[in-house]
């Protein structure tokens, strides 16, 4: 028997056929399709009345409504794919946005102290999150509810029926907030830049990476020895940090704080996740699908009035389509597993 | 002593998790360039062992030195930095990744920014499956991929590590001929290269091909070391069992009567293949095998609790349905699955509602349970199988693993099932307990319980079986009488390639 390893090497798999490879590769990806979905709902919706797109207003909304929930979509779908949830981020943008209306009101800050300290705020709101899930060992469903009560509370106790007007906001924000940059508004811009900084981030480094292992197969996150419990951390305390973002985004979009504001937002962020493919349970996904999720559900949210669907359908079309994603991965993900294992059997 | 310090060395290492004491006294001496073999029967300690090295669990007591130094890892990472890394005889890797992620996760190369690199990441992989002589896509996730195959991943990963220490934890229970041979090929050329390698092995024609040193344990201490050309398979065999089997195995004489459980070409892709099998009146049946060979998936599909795709299961000649453990409980099956904690037992619960959960409709006759009907039903099964407890209402948790055992039994006792199948009966009980259980199902078995027992522990099979079926990578090999049913017998069956049947010698 020899012991030498010097038998013919297998050849390196060859590299597929550059453009039919790339062009099979895309068409299976998840963000394919629901960029597709997307193009077909606008095209539709244009095609009933062109002022959906063809308008100033229209063209305007088009990235500017989402531009909040795809900042909380962002940092849900990074806490997602570790296999966690977050429900908090609704009330974490509410209590952000009222501290940051009470410092305008209260102190003098510049805008740009205010917005540090709103982030750093959502950040640390975040953090306890995350180390209740990591160190107690609570599922994150069950902590981020009662976060979710508990952040309202605290704000409702300070607010009471206090609401910061447009007339207490600094005007240079409010003008950032319903301006524009080159034909796009300045918010879909900031979520734009941040799509880019997660997407580099969840792709390209070990942060990222390690987020889609702990996600994947937390025991075997263990026994390759990463930092779990701090990579959960840092998930949270990201979603935390850009539910503080979020918060001053819609401060200086709408400028009336009230005690309800981001509420029942938390669900529009996972569904958005879940419609854009991040798997439920982790490991698999991207920020790029979970953007594409809020586009296509903000959009649909302004495109069924148009589309004349009654009030009362619209809610169940948002549904169906949540539901309709999950099915449609289990059916994709059963089929993969079965494909593999059939492969396995035949060789 | 030599003067040059070995690159591994444990002296005296114990481990004990709550009441069982897993490791006793683990010792054990491996030079670097030299493939030494760790044998022992199952729950002889070596996986405790293994897991401290790993850094996976800290030792209660004992030395542990690497290369002359002393060491403390408090986790994997820590013991991977130090040069040693273990390959699992079920490798944990993370699905949804690429293989090449897998190999790097975790010391991914990066640029000054953060940026991993993974052109580099690549070109390493395909070069460590070139050396290791191996064709699997580096871009492909690892789910799917066959357990051979992902155990060179591991390789791979330890090569890529530099290990200094490598650990195979019955690397070759579930690889067919070649992938041994290509194993073994690899291991000859990591221990040229200097490296320490640990080789676990059931299989004692690897062991004596392969190693130069072999250390034998048993009960959770050290036996021997000795060098491979001064013992023979016969010495090793017999330190290996070191007592008499019937001590262990207290098995009584029962009268086997008329067929139960019936079960026939029961099939699952991917899983399990043409599974027949028959349990008597008053008989146990072993259903042996290496972990992953789909044992307990049979169980599974047979009570209900999975499907299956092909295939027919009878209770007494009445048709069992498929995916309806309820029915199957009506019909007079028991279940007790191999992780007590997880699927037995409501932990914290007390012992008589553990007890009485699958006949609470029965007792409940105003819709109601109430606690001292509950009690008054389970103080009879608790007193019957010796239940150790101050009361009934101690929470089921704060058991010891025997005592949950027996509650677990009770509990499906108490339905009154004509045939009970058995997961691992005493997987993590000490050996006291575990002839307690042993007992238990003997005594069943003679009052005419029909018993499907799975095992992984040889001599357990081999002590209480009336009959053995052996299961390997999803395919029955072999059906063995008592009598025929000898270690090697079982182990061979075990280990064989499905398409190489073995005499099967029918049971009357």
């Amino acid at each position: 028997m020899t012991t030498t390893l010097d038998a013919p090497a297998p050849a390196a798999p060859q590299p597929r056929h550059r453009a039919a490879g790339r062009l099979t590769w895309l068409l299976k990806q998840r963000e394919t399709g629901i960029a597709v979905a997307f193009i077909a709902l606008l095209v539709v919706t244009t095609a009933v009345n062109p002022n959906f797109l063809f308008s100033t207003d229209g063209w305007r909304d088009l990235t500017l409504t989402p531009a909040i929930l795809v900042c909380l979509a962002i940092g849900q779908a990074m806490v997602i794919i570790t296999r966690n949830v977050d429900l908090s981020v609704g009330s974490t943008l509410g209590l952000t946005a009222y501290l940051a209306g009470r410092l305008f009101l209260d102190t003098g800050l510049p805008v740009i102290l205010v917005v540090l300290i709103a982030v750093a705020a959502g950040a640390v709101l975040g953090l306890i999150n995350g180390a209740l899930v990591a160190f107690a060992k609570v599922p994150a469903l069950v902590i981020t509810l009662g976060t979710l009560y508990v952040y309202r509370g605290i704000m409702l106790e300070w607010a009471g029926s206090d609401r910061i007007n447009a007339s207490d906001i600094p005007p240079g924000l409010l003008d950032f907030g319903t301006g524009s940059f080159l034909f796009i508004p300045n918010l879909a811009w900031i979520s734009f830049a941040l799509l880019a900084v997660a997407i580099y981030l969840m792709r390209s480094t070990r942060v990222g990476r390690e987020f889609y292992a702990i996600g994947s197969d937390p025991d075997a996150a263990t026994l390759y020895g990463l930092r779990d419990k701090r990579r959960v951390l840092q998930a949270f305390a990201t979603s935390g940090a850009l539910a503080g973002l979020a918060g001053i985004l819609y401060v200086s979009r709408y400028g009336t704080i009230s005690s309800g504001v981001g509420q029942g937002i938390e669900l529009e962020a996972v569904g958005a996740a879940v419609v854009g493919g991040v798997a439920i349970f982790g490991g698999s996904g991207t920020v790029l699908g979970a953007a594409l999720g809020a586009y296509l559900l903000t959009t649909i949210n302004r495109a069924l009035p148009v589309l004349g669907i009654p009030d009362f359908w619209q809610q169940a079309v948002v549904g169906a389509l949540i539901i309709g994603a999950i099915v449609l991965d289990r059916y994709f993900a059963r089929r993969q597993h079965d494909k593999l294992l059939a492969e396995r059997e035949e060789s | 002593m030599p003067d040059t310090p070995a690159a591994l060395e444990l002296r005296d290492v114990a481990k004990s998790f709550g009441p069982v004491r897993a490791l006793r006294s683990g010792s054990l001496r491996v030079e670097a360039g030299s493939i030494h073999a760790l044998v022992g029967e199952n729950g002889a300690g070596k996986s405790t062992l293994v897991k401290i090295v790993a850094g996976l669990y800290r030792r209660d007591a004992g030395d542990y030195l690497l290369a002359g130094e002393q060491v403390d890892f408090r986790n994997t990472a820590d013991a991977k930095q130090a040069g040693v890394a273990v390959i699992y005889q079920e490798p944990t890797l993370f699905p949804d990744l690429s293989v090449t992620e897998n190999i790097f996760m975790g010391r991914q190369p990066t640029n000054r920014w953060g940026r991993i690199d993974r052109a580099a990441m690549r070109t390493e992989v395909v070069e460590l499956f070139a050396r290791l002589g191996v064709p699997i896509e580096p871009d492909r996730p690892t789910e799917g991929l066959s357990i051979a195959d992902q155990q060179l991943i591991e390789i791979a990963k330890a090569l890529s590590l530099d290990a200094k220490v490598l650990i195979m934890d019955e690397p070759t229970a579930a690889l067919s001929g070649n992938e041994v041979d290509r194993l073994m090929s690899v291991a000859r050329t990591l221990r040229d290269q200097g490296c320490a390698v640990v080789f676990i092995s059931h299989r004692f024609d690897e062991v004596f091909a392969l190693c130069d040193t072999i250390t034998v344990m048993r009960d959770g201490g050290y036996i021997s070391t000795d060098p491979i050309s001064a013992v023979t398979e016969d010495q090793i065999v017999q330190r290996l069992v070191g007592r008499e089997v019937s001590d262990l195995y207290p098995k009584l004489e029962a009268t086997v009567g008329k067929p139960l459980l019936e079960v026939k070409g029961l099939t699952r892709t991917g899983l399990f293949q043409d599974i027949s099998l028959t349990v008597r009146e008053g008989e146990i049946v072993g259903l042996a095998g290496l972990v992953g060979a789909g044992r307990s998936e049979v169980a599974q599909a047979i009570f209900g609790v999975d499907p299956y795709e092909s295939g027919e299961v009878t209770l007494e000649g009445r048709q069992v349905p498929a995916g309806d453990p309820r029915r199957a409980i009506e019909m007079g099956l028991a279940f007790v699955p191999e992780d007590r904690r997880q699927h037995g037992l409501v932990l914290d619960a007390p012992i008589s509602r553990n007890i009485t959960l699958p006949t609470s409709g029965r007792l409940a006759r105003t819709g109601l349970i109430s606690t001292g009907i509950e009690n008054r039903s389970a103080a009879d099964w608790a007193a019957r199988l010796e239940v150790k407890a101050a009361t009934l209402d101690t929470l089921a948790g704060t058991l010891s693993g025997g005592n949950q055992q027996k509650v677990v039994l009770a509990k499906w006792l108490s339905t009154r099932p004509k045939v009970l199948i058995i997961d691992e009966p005493t997987r993590g009980i000490d050996v006291g307990t575990k002839s307690e259980v042993h007992r238990l199902l003997s005594t069943l078995a003679q009052q005419g319980l029909g018993i499907l027992m799975i095992s992984s522990e040889l001599p357990e099979v081999l002590g209480m079986a009336d009959r053995v079926i052996v299961l390997s990578e999803g395919h029955q090999t072999a059906e063995l009488s008592r009598e025929d049913a000898t270690p090697e017998a079982v182990m061979r069956a075990a280990t064989a390639h499905h398409s190489t049947t073995l005499n099967v010698s029918e049971a009357s």
